[in-house]
């Protein structure tokens, strides 16, 4: 019982950082119908940025708060990365805006290659730590214990992920984003000004991409020039779990896909009579996926094509 | 003389592929005479490349299947050269039994994967076949516990070299006077199999089925309205390109003498994916076109850290790192000016060039239609 409540918890913890990132997968993909494969190295700098900016601020001398520090990398890989994501859309993917399907998806696999790579060269090929400077006090809930840093990474995912269904539904540019996704353009004809919401939905995406890098690094304790590559085909595959275009089904196939893995990762052992040990629990995750997709083509929540946004 | 009518005269086409047929013969020893034997390892490397490219280039070019997994059947047939060919199990089975085994099991794999999938569209499929990719990459690395068959993360080292008849491919060979290293060998070995691979995708491409897959690439409902069979025709389609997957991953397994996971990731798929959208879908110069360039491209590229030090008189940037930096930038600068791929067919740069619904309809039958 302890063990499934450890693992539930860290689900979901890793799990809704999962469905931050996918938010901004799906929420491209509704308007573009295109796999923006260039997301996860998004989520990657906003990790690096945030490290760079908590280094320099640690280094400086003053005596800040752990939580300012962590607060000011934030505030700094934020604007960097919505930058970041209006830069990509105008560079590799406006002009192939007509062009056939699969041209985009090449041109986001090399922006891909050409991010990882300007990472490695501004902050080498070795792991960054992310330095011990947040309080960790650790909670016991029923036997399971969680950290504090684990409750807000959670409690924030959340908030974000309210915060985003409400300018999704309840303010005029959201409006315009779900106009745009459902018909790009009869939206135009309404007056909607197609390409400026294009350009705030990567914008908008790349946001959430960066807190979700902080967060990743913060938990993990770690980041990586390389990192965002398994993060966004996590993220992508939980998009896609929940149905891709769809924004609740992005949330909730992030949270599914966290608990799924790590829920393999306690568990595998013994239902396999340790024939699989946890090292398996990637492919535990691409088999729920496959499964799911055989019974439900277009994912969990994927037939609500109308509320894509 | 004006070019059109100079590439419609049956004289100057029947020079040209005599000249094309000499050019590839003596390319070994021209490549090697002029850059070097590691040039020639290059030159065998780009073959596979254009048999794997071929191999997807069915499923994605042909039949409109966006499959991001490709490389899993690359290394099926890897795999199993490797484990029929080593002392991993003590087994040392010839060549001409695996290679043949191989393209029918990675056709197994590939109907494998086909039959539960092949309701999904478009994107759907895709992660789906990257998941399936993943999948093999992670069992061959675990595989080595309880029972060890993989040999895991290490991977299976001291395979066989590739022999025909008594002569081993590994070892130069003197041929009536003229001393043929290994790797030119496989050279020719690779150059007669890709040319086969080229010669089954051409004579496909004109048969009923390879209509069907074009049919179905353009419009899937369409092409079940006619009559064909779309499920068991797209099924062909994977198991026709996973087979080509297979025996590339045999050759590779033979010629590299070691085989790894490590060899197997996703990165991989997606390069032998851009090879075939690079060069231009479905159509064959343009395929071998872009597995040539982006075989070559990253080997050339390594002559940046000279290249720096002549124009600077210092390295100022690992080059090693700006390798990859600048074939990314590569990728997105060929896809911005030519979206149809380098070298398109007639058709599609015909459509292409045409009106923004011929566009449109052509964008959305890519690889998927419905929304």
């Amino acid at each position: 019982m302890d063990i499934f409540l450890q693992q539930l918890l860290n689900g979901l913890v890793l799990g809704s950082v999962y469905a931050l990132i996918a938010l901004g997968y799906t929420m491209v993909y509704g308007i573009l119908e295109l796999i923006n494969f260039a997301h996860g190295e998004v989520v990657m700098i906003g990790a690096m940025v945030s490290l760079a900016v908590i280094n320099a601020l640690m280094a400086s001398g003053m005596a800040l708060p752990g939580v300012v520090i962590v607060a000011g990398g934030v505030l700094v890989a934020v604007p960097v990365c919505m930058a970041l994501g209006f830069a990509i859309e105008r560079i590799a993917y406006r002009p192939l805006r007509r062009a056939p399907r699969l041209a985009p998806l090449i041109t986001a696999i090399g922006v891909s290659i050409v991010l990882q790579n300007v990472a490695m060269i501004i902050w080498g090929r070795s792991y960054i730590s992310f330095p011990p400077i947040l309080p960790v006090t650790r909670h016991a809930i029923g036997g399971a214990t969680v950290t504090d840093l684990q409750i807000f990474i959670f409690l924030l995912a959340l908030l974000l992920m309210a915060g985003l269904a409400l300018l999704v539904q309840r303010t005029r540019i959201g409006r315009a984003m779900r106009a745009t996704a459902q018909a790009p353009e009869i939206a135009g004809l309404m007056g909607v000004n197609v390409n400026a919401v294009i350009s705030f939905t990567f914008v908008l995406g790349s946001a959430l991409a960066a807190v979700a890098g902080v967060m990743v690094s913060a938990y993990y304790g770690i980041a990586h020039y390389y990192m965002g590559f398994l993060l966004g085909l996590k993220a992508f595959t939980a998009a896609v779990l929940g149905g891709i275009g769809n924004i609740a089904g992005a949330m909730l196939g992030g949270l599914l896909l966290g608990v799924i893995e790590s829920m393999a990762a306690g568990y595998i052992g013994d239902i396999t009579g340790g024939f699989l040990g946890s090292n398996y629990q990637d492919v535990f995750a691409f088999f729920v996926l496959i499964g799911v997709l055989v019974f439900r083509p277009s994912g969990l929540l994927g037939e609500r094509v109308a509320e894509r946004a | 003389m004006n070019w059109r009518r100079l590439k419609s005269d049956r004289r100057v086409a029947l020079a040209a592929f005599v000249a094309l047929g000499l050019l590839l013969a003596a390319a070994p020893f021209l490549v090697g005479a002029g850059l070097g034997r590691g040039w020639v390892r290059i030159l065998d490397f780009t073959l596979l490349y254009v048999m794997l490219a071929l191999g997807l280039n069915i499923v994605v070019g042909y039949a409109g299947l966006l499959d991001l997994g490709y490389v899993a059947f690359y290394a099926v047939g890897a795999y199993l050269y490797a484990l029929l060919a080593s002392p991993q199990f003590g087994l040392h089975l010839p060549v001409w039994l695996i290679l043949p085994l191989g393209a029918l099991v990675a056709g197994l794999f590939g109907m494998l994967l086909g039959a539960p999938t092949l309701r999904l569209r478009g994107d759907y499929l895709a992660i789906v076949t990257l998941g399936f990719g993943e999948i093999i990459r992670i069992f061959l690395n675990n595989l080595d516990a309880p029972l060890n068959i993989t040999n895991g993360p290490q991977g299976i080292n001291l395979i066989d070299p590739i022999a025909v008849g008594s002569v081993s491919l590994n070892q130069s060979f003197s041929l009536s006077g003229v001393q043929v290293p290994g790797i030119y060998a496989y050279y020719y070995l690779f150059l007669a199999l890709a040319l086969l691979i080229v010669f089954v995708s051409l004579r496909l491409q004109d048969s009923r089925i390879g209509r069907a897959w074009v049919a179905i690439r353009e419009d899937e409902v369409a092409a079940e309205a006619m009559g064909i069979d779309t499920r068991n025709v797209k099924l062909l389609a994977f198991a026709m390109g996973a087979s080509f997957g297979g025996i590339s991953g045999g050759l590779f397994a033979g010629f590299q003498g070691f085989v790894s996971p490590e060899s197997f990731n996703l990165m991989e798929s997606v390069m032998i994916l851009c090879m075939v959208v690079l060069g231009g879908m479905g159509h064959i110069p343009g395929v071998i076109l872009g597995a040539v360039l982006l075989t070559v491209l990253p080997e050339t590229l390594r002559y940046i850290g000279p290249l720096e030090q002549a124009l600077f008189g210092r390295v100022v940037v690992d080059p090693a790192d700006l390798r990859m930096l600048i074939f990314g930038l590569a990728l997105v600068l060929v896809m911005i000016f030519r979206p149809a791929g380098l070298w398109p067919s007639k058709t599609r740069r015909r459509e292409f060039d045409s009106e923004a619904s011929v566009l449109e309809q052509e964008q959305d039958a890519l690889y998927d239609a419905s929304r």
